[in-house]
């Protein structure tokens, strides 16, 4: 009892993804270690987007949760209709005082007072409604209109990730890319950048620098100012992992990050993720269908069949597993 | 041929295509980001000259303001006023008419859209007038630099020169234009939130993904869209001395050919759009067509959609899918 067990970074618990009658993932639990690589594997159609998309925010589950970092992770508002209550709530509130005293027969001038008081209120929670400040989001989160939050605050929460079919910003840059990813980190207001202040030059030069470094890391150099849609396909794949790392996650989700890939390619991937989680003590979260892939650097694996989990442990530990090898080489091989 | 009245009538309709263009921007912007033809556009404009109107009876300007301190303050005034006010319209509108419909069918805020342009058509009409209302042009109208250009002859063509007078409020409504649209240029290509507009018009969940908050970026487009609006309003007030509430009609769907036409989407398309619009508005006119401009301008829409289905400048649409 000595060794102290560091929480988890991400735990999914009894996570159930059910679209209409069709149970993509079912019941399934699984852990990402501090500093550890985990990989989901199984064989296609298994499952492995489906719940790697809940994980990411993307969609919530039907049954079960995800805790990131010991807090629990909703997608899409619990009770959307509490909200337009809420903005007419005040007004309505005091309209309602007004009617009681002009019941009661108070003087009209202090009657017209407080309609227009009502109707200052309406002005007033309209524009918090649109203008969306920290502490009005908070407040929802106590009424329970959203338990946690869209997916750009699980990014912001320490969430990023890469996609199985590319999805860069084809029209900009490699540097532009990697600088969206930045986006939540930078404050410059759209004041700042009308009036083109010393804050928003600093930071965008200080942002530009940054981006250049994580291009370098990715293994992507010289290729700052191509457009993303004319990168041969091995240096798309670097730019999305250089993108999902200006996010400064605490956690980095890659889904099958070597599709299409040849096997030296494959490898140099392999070293990168390996470095990542070394050098950067970032742990990353892999899916991948090829479980040779992914074999020679992960920590644990976890591996889905028809939506559920039927193996999980150490690569060598789900080698031997004869589910496995049944799951990928069909019953026969056994 | 008269050199003088060629020069003036592009002049002319540089002016004119300087509000389009600022128009079309929004439509642009908008379609770009969600894929929203935004019919109600074209009445932020026009709610946008009401705005100056109700900013100058308030102020008490009767006419042309001759002193130039006093005059330029008023024009900031007017223009910061203007702008921030249909900027707020516009994220208003935004977020109670076309916020709840984003995963709706495509139709359902395309209808919206139609109601929120007759709900403020018909706002204005019940706290304004139904019928036109004069607007005091703060620049006198008349006055304006004229120039002699020099008449020569080529061959045994003799070109004449009328004398051409460059009105000051056509000049600034021209370089104001211009000077807003290098802006948002600059904005767009060059800051933090012009590329998260950018990035979320590609692909809206892959930004997402990246901790751009859609939310505020839509809002953001709406918020400069409908402020580029008032200002074409306020322009438009200054250029013509009065408006009425069914302008936004008309100037909203030429706006919208000329961002059609400079490929949707694109925000230099919209201002090249916007210019091309104008002149083939005033130079067929001038050759005597004037009934039959607007059915000249939508014929060159229609040849110029059949060869390039996404615009002058568009390949965006191309690209995406």
């Amino acid at each position: 009892m000595t060794e102290q067990i560091a929480p988890p970074v991400l735990r999914a618990v009894r996570l159930t993804k059910a679209f209409g009658g069709l149970v993509a993932v079912k019941d399934v639990d699984f852990e990402v270690k501090a500093g550890s690589i985990t990989s989901l594997i199984g064989p296609n159609g298994a499952g492995k987007t489906t719940l790697f998309n809940v994980v990411a925010g993307l969609s919530d589950p039907t049954e079960g949760y995800v805790e990131f970092l010991g807090q629990k992770m909703v997608a899409s508002p619990e009770r959307g209709w509490l909200e337009p209550i809420l903005w007419v709530l005040p007004a309505g509130l005091v309209w309602l005082l007004t009617y009681g005293l002009g019941l009661a027969g108070v003087v009209t001038a202090a009657i017209e007072v407080l309609i227009l008081v009502g109707l200052g209120l309406l002005i007033a929670t309209l524009i918090v409604a649109v203008i969306r400040p920290a502490w009005y989001t908070r407040l929802l989160v106590v009424l329970g209109v959203f338990k946690s939050a869209r997916p750009n605050d699980m990014v912001q929460a320490g969430i990023g990730r890469t996609f199985q079919n590319i999805r860069l910003f084809a029209n900009m840059t490699a540097l532009e890319n990697v600088l969206v990813g930045m986006h939540g980190q930078l404050k410059a207001s759209p004041l700042d950048a009308v009036l083109r202040t010393g804050k928003q030059r600093r930071e965008e030069v200080a942002s530009i620098e940054e981006a250049r470094r994580l291009l370098q890391y990715a293994g992507l150099r010289n290729r700052d100012n191509e457009l993303a849609r004319n990168l041969p396909y091995g240096d798309q794949r670097r730019l999305e992992i250089a993108r999902a790392l200006a996010t400064k996650p605490k956690l980095l989700l890659l889904d099958e990050p070597t599709a299409g890939m040849n096997p030296s390619e494959t490898a140099t991937m392999m070293k990168l993720f390996s470095r990542i989680r070394t050098e950067l003590n970032l742990p990353i979260l892999l899916i991948e269908h090829d479980m040779r892939v992914v074999m020679g650097i992960s920590d644990s694996v976890t591996v889905l069949d028809h939506g559920e989990k039927i193996s999980e442990g150490t690569p060598d530990q789900v080698r031997a597993d004869a589910r496995v090898i049944e799951a990928y080489l069909g019953k026969g091989a056994i | 041929m008269d050199a003088g009245i060629l020069t003036q009538q592009a002049f002319n309709a540089l002016t004119i295509g300087a509000m389009y263009a600022l128009i079309a921007l929004g439509y642009t912007m908008v379609y770009g980001i969600i894929e929203l033809i935004n019919f109600a556009h074209g009445d932020v404009f026009m709610v946008g000259s009401f705005v100056t109107l109700w900013l100058l009876s308030t102020f008490g300007v009767q006419g042309a303001i001759n002193d130039p301190p006093r005059l330029t303050i008023m024009l900031i005034v007017m223009f910061a006023f203007t702008m921030t006010v249909m900027g707020l319209v516009g994220v208003v509108i935004e977020r109670f008419a076309y916020r709840p419909l984003r995963n709706a069918p495509r139709l359902a805020p395309l209808i919206t859209a139609i109601g929120v342009s007759f709900i403020l058509q018909n706002i204005i009409q019940v706290t304004f007038s139904n019928s036109p209302v004069n607007v005091p042009r703060v620049i006198e109208p008349q006055a304006g630099a004229t120039v002699q250009l020099p008449q020569f002859a080529v061959a045994n063509f003799q070109v004449t020169a009328s004398p051409v007078t460059f009105a000051y409020s056509h000049i600034f409504i021209i370089v104001l234009a211009v000077s807003l649209m290098v802006a948002l240029q600059l904005f767009v290509g060059r800051t933090r939130l012009g590329r998260a507009m950018r990035s979320t018009a590609i692909d809206r969940e892959a930004a997402q993904l990246m901790g751009v908050d859609i939310n505020t970026t839509i809002a953001l487009t709406f918020f400069i869209g409908s402020a580029l609006a008032g200002a074409a309003g306020v322009a438009w007030a200054l250029n013509y001395g009065t408006t009425k509430f069914d302008i936004g009609f008309q100037a909203g769907l030429k706006s919208f050919t000329a961002a059609v036409l400079g490929g949707i989407g694109n925000t230099t398309g919209a201002a090249l759009g916007g210019f091309l619009i104008a002149f083939i508005e005033v130079f067929s006119s001038q050759l005597g067509y004037s009934r039959w401009s607007e059915a000249i301008v939508f014929s060159i829409l229609i040849l110029v959609l059949v060869f390039r289905p996404t615009g002058l400048l568009g390949q965006r649409l191309a690209e995406r899918a």
